[in-house]
């Protein structure tokens, strides 16, 4: 086996143990790694089990995985993976973390935390070496107080070296608020799915792994070497813009000229602040350019420091889905307010994305009047930084109407309609329980297209968009096979110098398409969960659909009067079924099944008639 | 004419690629252990690099017992893997504890310099960040205040970007 080590370390938390799993290079083949992996380790161990499999139970494993290319393609991400309490499916989070680096030097391929600790707990993992750590001294923490203590805990406790890495949540994943992400960095977070929750609901606090050996060995190393300095050259210089800037730019280009950004939990998608743009973070709140992580030549980060109310606050730029999601989708057009709530969610652990659509629920129906100032405790105002911020601190601790909101959007407007007797699905931005991410489909301009989010296994996911041709790096195929790699979408240059590189790493000799045969393996399996779902939620073809505010017309900007028409949206439907092999319910037949070698789950279509 | 890998903390990325370009010219493979320079981020986006400053009186050199240490004409450390026991007397003897044992190899790692031409400083160059750059080595003992415990300089630099008293 080439470029993966063939073996995923399982922690078994209850029992306190942990074991070696082999995983044969077939299975490597067929799903990659990362995001593919999980659904297929997840599919085959719980089967038809998988609708009462609670995510925030001990039952539900959370896997934290690499890929082939983990390593050696510039950049770096670690897969985050369960079963969602957000969609009840798999979603492949991806998290920028040395800590995938660290687990492919301990010679393994992945971690599975299994079970659940009594106490606060963190797994301290040294060259495949598992220890279960006593956490209560980190408990409640978040943010640089928590990294700065883990540091000095991680030293004097397992005398780890000061080059250790971790991933760990803030106070919204112990609370199992279902916005929760899983952290690391300071400003880094497995957002989309919910992870923070399941690893809090497992009691724990942080994972820190460190290995001392090399990578595993590659097919072509030589020819390796050369493509990787190539690759390198050519990202850097494609990726000039983002060094600058990031994905900030986006807070003028996606707001502005393309009219797809959030505003006003999407009640618009246009504005025209130019302080709120890069310029304005770059010239207020921007103290170091660059800020990358390991083996990256893009380095979209930059370290960003805001000062408000006697308080410091840190975070990256923020990026342009903070940007857009604690700004201007709140009503905040300051790069200083956007930093302010980026750094609170940040601390306190929570999906800047998930927490800022159900943030911008809220402040909707307040000024709908439909939350009152009684059930909320204080008045909720667009913009206002100040009742923002407590807002969010009130989801992270669960505390009075954050009780509700902690549950994601899809579930708190479930609870609120049922409470009040009305429909509020019409303010929920969001698909299958993800909440949609910061580029809307209305205009036409973005990339997004009309069914991006209302056909993707992983609802309103931004980096994992339906899309035609179903065979190119338009579709969901593609972005599946990014998060198996496991590789960043930055660095990616395009489709064939990926698996030209996946190639000289494994020594498959995939052609294109066995390439993209792997992405629609991928899409099906999680499609299948999907429509399984459960306990609380389950999915039907009837959810394949945008938000209702989608075909509600752009009240303003220059692409005023546009939005999705439900004719189309229908039309690609049907079309996306048919060229996916699925029936016209949306359920994978046999005969694809069967196409993509996934034959052993025939079975569970059964739940699915 | 001994050459000297200049240090700009605020240009350092965190990329690690030196360290990636470190393992690949070394050990031919991808062995982020086995690099010999270090980039510590104990405070995300505030790194520290760590390498050796090449003394101007070579402590590890002399506190070698078994002579497996010398300097060669860029003023670099070498080290003969064959009289290297691993016994770190010179790992002590360093003041930034710089040399190290990774389970692996069979003498210590200290920067070699690449014979003149150090990948690190090149892919750091490469990428446009110039974090590392290649100088004339500065006179005199002021070299060893760059080794710095990144635990301490990760704070200062903390502090510094806070614009804290």
């Amino acid at each position: 086996m080439k470029g993966v080590w063939g073996r995923l370390l399982e922690v078994d938390l209850t029992a306190g143990t942990s074991r070696s799993i082999e995983i044969p290079e077939k299975v490597y083949r067929m799903f990659l790694g990362g995001r593919g992996l999980a659904t297929y380790l997840l599919a085959r161990e719980f089967r038809e089990k998988w609708r009462f499999l609670d995510p925030l139970s001990p039952d539900n494993p959370l896997l934290l995985l690499t890929g082939p290319l983990t390593g050696y393609y510039p950049g770096v991400k670690l897969s985050v993976s369960g079963k969602s309490p957000q969609s009840n499916s798999i979603i492949g989070s991806v998290v920028s973390s040395e800590v995938a680096i660290e687990l492919k030097a301990s010679g393994f391929d992945g971690l599975v935390l299994k079970g659940s600790c009594e106490k606060p707990c963190y797994v301290f993992v040294e060259n495949g070496n598992v220890e279960i750590r006593d956490a209560s001294s980190i408990w409640g923490l978040g943010g640089l107080k928590l990294i700065k203590q883990f540091n000095s805990l991680l030293k004097e406790d397992v005398k780890a070296d000061p080059k250790t890495p971790f991933v760990y949540i803030g106070p919204a994943g112990e609370n199992k608020v279902r916005t929760a992400a899983v952290m690391a960095k300071l400003a880094h977070a497995a957002g989309y799915g919910g992870y923070g929750a399941v690893m809090g609901a497992k009691r724990v606090k942080a994972v820190a792994v460190k290995g001392y050996g090399s990578l595993p060995p590659v097919d072509d190393p030589e020819s390796l070497n050369t493509l990787f300095r190539s690759a390198l050259g050519n990202i850097k210089e494609r990726m000039k813009r983002f060094r600058q800037w990031g994905t900030t730019e986006g807070t003028w280009h996606t707001g502005y000229y393309l009219s797809s950004m959030p505003v006003k939990n999407w009640s618009e998608e246009w504005h025209d602040v130019k302080d709120f743009s890069h310029v304005g973070f770059e010239l207020e709140t921007w103290v170091k350019n660059p800020w990358a992580d390991w083996g990256c030549p893009v380095a979209c980060m930059k370290l960003s420091i805001a000062k408000w109310k006697g308080e410091v606050f840190i975070t990256d730029n923020p990026d342009y889905e903070m940007a857009a999601y604690l700004g201007s989708n709140l009503g905040v057009f300051t790069p200083k307010g956007a930093v302010v709530l980026s750094s609170l969610a940040d601390e306190l652990g929570l999906c800047g994305i998930q927490t800022g659509n159900v943030m911008g629920f809220a402040v909707e129906l307040y000024e709908k009047g439909i939350l009152t100032r009684d059930e909320v405790g204080y008045e909720l105002k667009w913009g206002d930084v100040e009742c923002l911020a407590r807002l969010m601190k009130d989801i992270a601790y669960r505390r009075g109407i954050g009780e509700v909101l902690a549950e994601g959007t899809f579930r708190a407007a479930r609870l609120l309609s049922e409470k009040k007797g009305v429909d509020l699905t019409k303010y929920a931005i969001q698909v299958k329980g993800i909440a949609v991410g910061a580029h809307g489909v209305r205009s036409g301009k973005d990339y997004p297209q009309p069914i991006s989010y209302a056909l993707s296994v992983q609802g309103g996911d931004h980096t994992s968009v339906a899309g035609f041709p179903v065979n190119s790096t338009e579709s969901e195929a593609w972005y599946s096979i990014l998060d198996s790699g496991v590789v960043c979408m930055f660095t990616v240059l395009d489709d064939s110098s990926l698996l030209e590189y996946l190639n000289k790493v494994t020594g498959w000799g995939l052609d294109p398409g066995e390439f993209y045969d792997i992405g629609r393996r991928i899409i099906t399996l999680q499609r299948i969960l999907l429509l399984i779902g459960g306990p609380d939620a389950e999915w039907s073809a009837r959810d394949d659909d945008n938000p209702p505010r989608f075909y509600e017309p752009l009240p303003t900007g220059p692409y005023k009067g546009s939005a999705l028409k439900r004719e189309e949206v229908d039309e690609l439907k049907k079309k996306y079924y048919a060229e996916m092999g699925w029936d016209e319910k949306g359920i994978p037949s046999e005969e694809t099944l069967k196409r993509v070698g996934l034959e052993e789950f025939t079975p569970m279509l059964n739940m699915l008639y | 004419m001994p050459i000297w890998i200049l240090r700009d903390f605020s240009k350092c990325s965190s990329c690690k690629l030196c360290e990636i370009a470190c393992s690949l010219k070394h050990e031919g493979v991808v062995w982020p252990e086995a690099s010999r320079i270090r980039i510590y981020e104990l405070i995300p986006g505030l790194p520290v690099i760590s390498t050796c400053v090449q003394c101007d009186d070579y402590p590890c050199v002399s506190s070698c017992p078994f002579q497996a240490l010398s300097t060669g004409e860029h003023g670099q450390v070498l080290v003969d893997e064959n009289k290297c026991t691993l016994c770190g007397t010179c790992v002590y003897a360093c003041p930034g504890k710089i040399p190290r044992i990774v389970r692996g190899k069979l003498g210590v790692i200290i920067c070699d310099l690449c014979n003149g031409e150090p990948e690190c400083v090149k892919i750091c160059g490469e990428m446009g960040y110039h974090a590392l750059q290649l100088v004339n080595k500065p006179d005199g003992e002021i070299v060893k205040n760059y080794l710095v415990s990144p635990e301490d300089a990760s704070l200062k630099l903390l502090a510094k970007a806070i614009g804290e008293e």
